[in-house]
């Protein structure tokens, strides 16, 4: 008999060592997040799947699950909160939906629309950043990166390379790549990577694949990103893709 | 019931979301019924009055937008930021990085076809900032219609929910912020 | 320490092992014999290190005092605690740059001097205070100054600088068990021997020690879960990463009591079977490095350290000490781990916490300087004795740091459960209006709590106490306290990085004369999600000062308000500025009346 704790009044099951979002993950109930990917190591840095657990608030991504706790998930101001987040995310960078490729498939996006976000909110950074196309297959667009890591994760844990890395710190911390010039041209990056296609916006994106699915049709234009199911897709069947 | 009085304007956008607008098709009979336009693209009237909506697409790149602005809001009981550029200062605010000189050099010194190029100095010529900045950074606003530009179907609810009083809430799909 | 283009890459790195988890220290090496750490040297590092590039970037990118632009051959940075700005820093600076021609955060034209601010670097009692090549230089003015630009213009090498300017005295003003009792080397531990670790460890818990870091965490139930722990080996820690904005007791502690702190993490060593121990010294202390080193060669030299210390078969513990760089992120302990290991300071996720999975994933013991230096005397005195000191919740002495306005800064041991009022009176300030006690991330209070006591059941601390007259405006001590959080912040997570500048941003609004009721509550809602959602302490607490000051000096606020309803986000005349220059207009429509 597997171990139980509730999420918004529902029983989960899970096994033992598992996280709270692993194991919402599995009983199909989606959490809020941009850090967490099922196949990397939980990060925790997005704090977009803060729950609350027994009263005391926490990332479900990093915290186990444990016998018989009442997490809270859905509530309205738990939504508030994550919002104010997302909205934080946006303005910290330079996101531009109309002229991005990745809309329409951007977890970012879909986020906000999954919380109702209909504005950014806070003042606008506008922060200076680098856009790097010396790459001959991928595009780094430094004004689309939210600091999630999953592509220093897959880059170093998948594909053993090390492309990837974050410099700086506080609000200057910036996406740097293993190469002396900065240039991602001057790296092993491959456009087979797994780090090419984790990025849950379009600041890693591949060229010449842009806008080639009509508005309408594309991933979260239609459903939300809590109606899909959670594993992503392989390469070319579109989450992961530009 | 007498009709919404309701004011729009572009300020730094495209007229792509008055486009939108436009493209409720068949239901522009409906809400000319309904509402009576003051200061907008589709009257020409150049100045507002009191009004119970204003529109404002675009996003404050100048000082004249900033005028506008703040007529809109002295006279609009209800502020509605409409479409992308009003909300994150959208396409233009892509100029937001690229130094105000160098713009204006380009512009009117290296620009192709140009020779003894000036920069104006016209005070007929609203002056720009630094940088663009969605409206509500300017003034204070009360709803905000995202996309770029917001579906008809998004700004037909959007209007029809404020007519009615409601707090205006968009389907999944009406949701856009491109 | 004039710069040279290349300097001894292979001897660095043998000194430390070839061991990437030394990175920070290889660092600060290169950094100390090279004045910056410039990109074809990260990549010979990279190889001889044989780890990515990326990684080494990371982590050179991330502390405050690594660099890869030349400083030239004087980096001077001012402190800049509120602390240091009330005692004229800022005019000090201001002088300082027209003695020798040159404007702050610019390299001079001759290449010679480098001048820029730097946060608290621990000398709030002899404020203001500079760092020169990272050697601290105490009570500033005019005339020090003077000497100071003369040494520079002169190209003097730092060596041949007079030593008095560099002298920097403790200011224990009020003597306790830990500052005033002299303490026999070894005293403690042959206590320890006669005794036993178990009955060592009960006596701890006897003596109701708790971190002296703020947190209060009892140390006895940290040492016998890390002395349960299983691992290959087990680490003491000291913390003296002293980050806290106008906490300076340790600096006293570590300058004339290290034998104290020495043989804490010994008797720590002992308690949880360690054989190695680390101090984690926070680089704004580099001038204690030498002498700490000298105390660790004479306690080895005694037995105290090294082989079976005392005598005692199989007692084995040595120290290294590792250096920070500009960092108040990694006085958290899972981030001083991160450091430790090379790594840039961002806090852990936990559980686990580090007495299981701590430095190199084993179980470690990371305690505060004051609270090693207590362990030693109770190990020595026994818990009956620490135990009587004190409040019940809270035993013993705590060492606490004064600064601002006051006749008498400097540090004061003081036992648990005295109230504030005394403290005030103790250092003379009969003027005080408010007290920020335990730093920006502790609590603002206001003349009317100062009955209130120091004790973990009151006023937690670490051990600051600055003290503010009327005259000081809380407004801007909670600005400068903004800045510093904003600064600080290691980027990690969402609601940190971007929620701390959001905060500094609305502050600086506010003191432009352009805020409106509407900030104030953007301020609160950030607080907020700070609060619930941050990833560590640093976030949790990064709003207290400017919550708190709101909360008990609303004028301070109220008085910056332009107006109730709402104020652009930006200035939009000055936003216009540029423009108004490129066209040479300044006539009425190339303005905007910020009304």
């Amino acid at each position: 008999m597997s171990k139980t704790f509730t999420l918004d009044g529902k029983v989960i099951p899970f096994e033992e060592g598992e996280t709270i979002m692993e194991a919402a993950t599995a009983a199909g109930v989606y959490i809020p997040h941009l850090c967490h990917h099922p196949e990397f190591k939980p990060h925790g840095s997005c704090k977009l799947c803060t729950v609350s657990i027994g009263g005391r608030l926490g990332a479900a991504c990093t915290n186990r699950a444990e016998e018989g706790m009442k997490v809270e998930s859905e509530t309205e101001a738990l939504n508030a909160d994550r919002r104010s987040l997302v909205q934080m995310l946006f303005v910290e960078g330079n996101h531009v939906c109309p002229s991005c490729e990745k809309s329409g498939n951007c977890q970012l996006q879909a986020v906000g629309y999954h919380l109702g976000m209909l504005t950014p909110h806070f003042p606008h950074f506008y922060p200076a950043r680098d856009v790097d196309a010396s790459h001959p297959d991928m595009l780094l667009e430094r004004n689309r990166c939210i600091l999630c890591e999953l592509c220093v994760r897959a880059s170093r844990d998948v594909d053993g390379k090390n492309v990837f890395g974050i410099g700086g710190r506080g609000i200057r911390a910036r996406l740097i790549v293993n190469a002396a010039t900065g240039r991602l041209a001057d790296t092993d990056f491959s456009v087979t990577d797994r780090a090419a296609e984790v990025c849950p916006t379009g600041a890693i994106i591949r060229k010449r694949y842009g806008f080639t699915v009509p508005i309408g049709k594309r991933l979260y234009d239609r459903h939300s990103i809590a109606e899909l199911p959670p594993l992503p897709a392989k390469r070319g069947e579109g989450r992961g893709e530009g | 019931m007498s009709k919404l009085r309701v004011a729009t304007c572009s300020i730094a956008g495209c007229f792509g979301c008055h486009m939108s607008l436009l493209d409720i098709d068949e239901r522009l009979f409906e809400l000319v019924k309904a509402v009576e336009f003051d200061r907008s693209p589709i009257t020409d009237i150049k100045h507002c009055g009191p009004c119970d909506i204003g529109l404002v697409e675009g996003g404050v790149c100048n000082a004249e937008n900033v005028h506008v602005l703040k007529e809109f809001r002295k006279n609009c009981r209800i502020l509605v930021a409409m479409g992308s550029c009003a909300i994150t200062g959208g396409i233009p605010a892509w100029r937001n990085n690229v130094d105000l000189w160098d713009c204006f050099q380009e512009v009117y010194h290296y620009g192709i076809g140009l020779e003894n190029g000036q920069v104006p100095n016209d005070p007929e010529l609203p002056l720009p900032f630094d940088k663009v900045h969605p409206i509500n950074e300017v003034v204070r606003v009360d709803h905000f219609l995202p996309g770029c530009p917001p579906p008809a179907d998004a700004i037909w609810r959007f209007l029809t929910d404020l007519a009615a009083g409601r707090e205006p809430r968009l389907d999944y799909e009406m949701l856009h912020y491109d | 320490m004039p710069e040279q283009d290349v300097c001894d890459l292979p001897g660095i790195v043998a000194r430390w092992h070839r061991d990437p988890a030394n990175l920070v220290q290889i660092l600060r090496d290169i950094q100390e014999a090279c004045g910056t750490i410039p990109s074809d040297t990260i990549d010979r590092l990279a190889a001889l290190l044989d780890v990515p590039r990326v990684r080494i970037e990371s982590t050179a990118s991330f502390y405050a005092f690594f660099r890869a632009e030349s400083h030239g051959a004087y980096e001077i940075l001012f402190s800049d605690n509120v602390i240091d700005r009330m005692a004229g820093k800022e005019t000090l600076k201001q002088y300082f740059c027209e003695r020798l021609w040159l404007e702050p955060r610019k390299l001079s034209e001759d290449g010679l001097v480098y001048v820029d601010d730097t946060a608290d670097i621990g000398l709030a009692d002899q404020a203001p205070a500079l760092l020169v090549n990272g050697y601290a230089i105490p009570s500033l003015d005019q005339a020090r100054l003077d000497l100071v630009a003369e040494l520079i213009r002169a190209k003097k090498p730092l060596a041949e600088w007079p030593p008095m300017l560099f002298e920097v005295p403790d200011n224990v003003r009020k003597p306790g068990p830990l500052t005033g009792e002299a303490f026999a080397p070894g005293a403690a531990l042959r206590a320890l021997i006669a005794r036993g670790a178990e009955a060592t460890l009960a006596d701890v818990d006897l003596a109701n020690l708790r971190g002296r870091g703020g947190a209060g965490f009892k140390t006895a139930t940290k040492w016998a879960s890390c002395r349960k722990a299983e691992g290959e080996s087990h680490y003491v820690v000291c913390n003296a990463d002293e980050g806290e904005p106008g906490t300076f007791k340790d600096r006293v502690l570590l300058a004339s009591h290290a034998d104290l702190v020495f043989e804490g993490m010994t008797v720590c060593a002992r308690v949880i079977g360690a054989r190695q121990g680390l101090l984690y010294l926070r680089g704004e202390y580099r001038n204690l490095l030498e002498k700490l080193k000298s105390v660790l060669a004479r306690r080895r030299d005694a037995g105290l350290l090294g082989q079976n210390i005392l005598g005692e078969q199989g007692f084995d513990f040595d120290i290294e000490i590792h250096l920070g760089a500009g960092a108040y992120i990694c006085g958290e302990e899972s981030a001083l781990i991160e450091s430790l290991e090379g790594k840039p300071g961002k806090p852990r996720n936990r559980p686990p916490f580090p007495d299981r999975c701590g430095y190199r994933n084993q179980p470690t013991v990371v305690n505060n300087v004051e609270t090693f230096a207590s362990a030693a005397k109770i190990a020595e005195r026994g818990g009956a004795w620490f135990a009587a000191m004190g409040t019940p919740q809270s035993a013993g002495t705590k060492l606490v740091s004064i600064s601002g306005d006051c006749r008498r800064p400097g540090v004061y041991e003081v036992p648990f459960g005295v109230t504030v009022r005394q403290i005030l009176i103790d250092c003379g300030a009969e003027d005080a209006h408010a007290v920020q006690v335990s730093g920006p991330s502790g609590t603002c209070i206001s003349f009317r709590e100062f009955d209130r006591r120091i004790a973990f059941e009151d006023l937690a601390t670490a051990g600051a106490f600055m003290v503010f007259s009327r005259e000081r405006d809380m407004f801007e001590v909670a600005r400068n306290f903004t800045h510093f959080f904003a600064h600080e912040s290691c980027g990690f997570c969402t609601p940190c990085r971007v929620g701390t500048t959001l905060l500094k941003n609305t502050m600086d609004k506010l003191a432009a004369g352009k805020g409106s009721a509407y900030d104030m509550n953007e301020m609160k809602h950030i607080m907020h999600i700070l609060r619930g959602m941050a990833h560590c302490g640093l976030g949790h607490t990064a709003a207290n000062p400017v919550v708190q000051t709101m909360e008990k000096f609303p004028d301070a606020y109220e008085r910056r308000l332009k107006r109730l309803d709402f104020e652009p986000a930006f200035d939009l005349d000055g936003a216009l500025a540029t423009a108004r220059l490129i066209t040479g207009r300044d006539d009425e429509w190339a303005h905007l009346a910020n009304e």
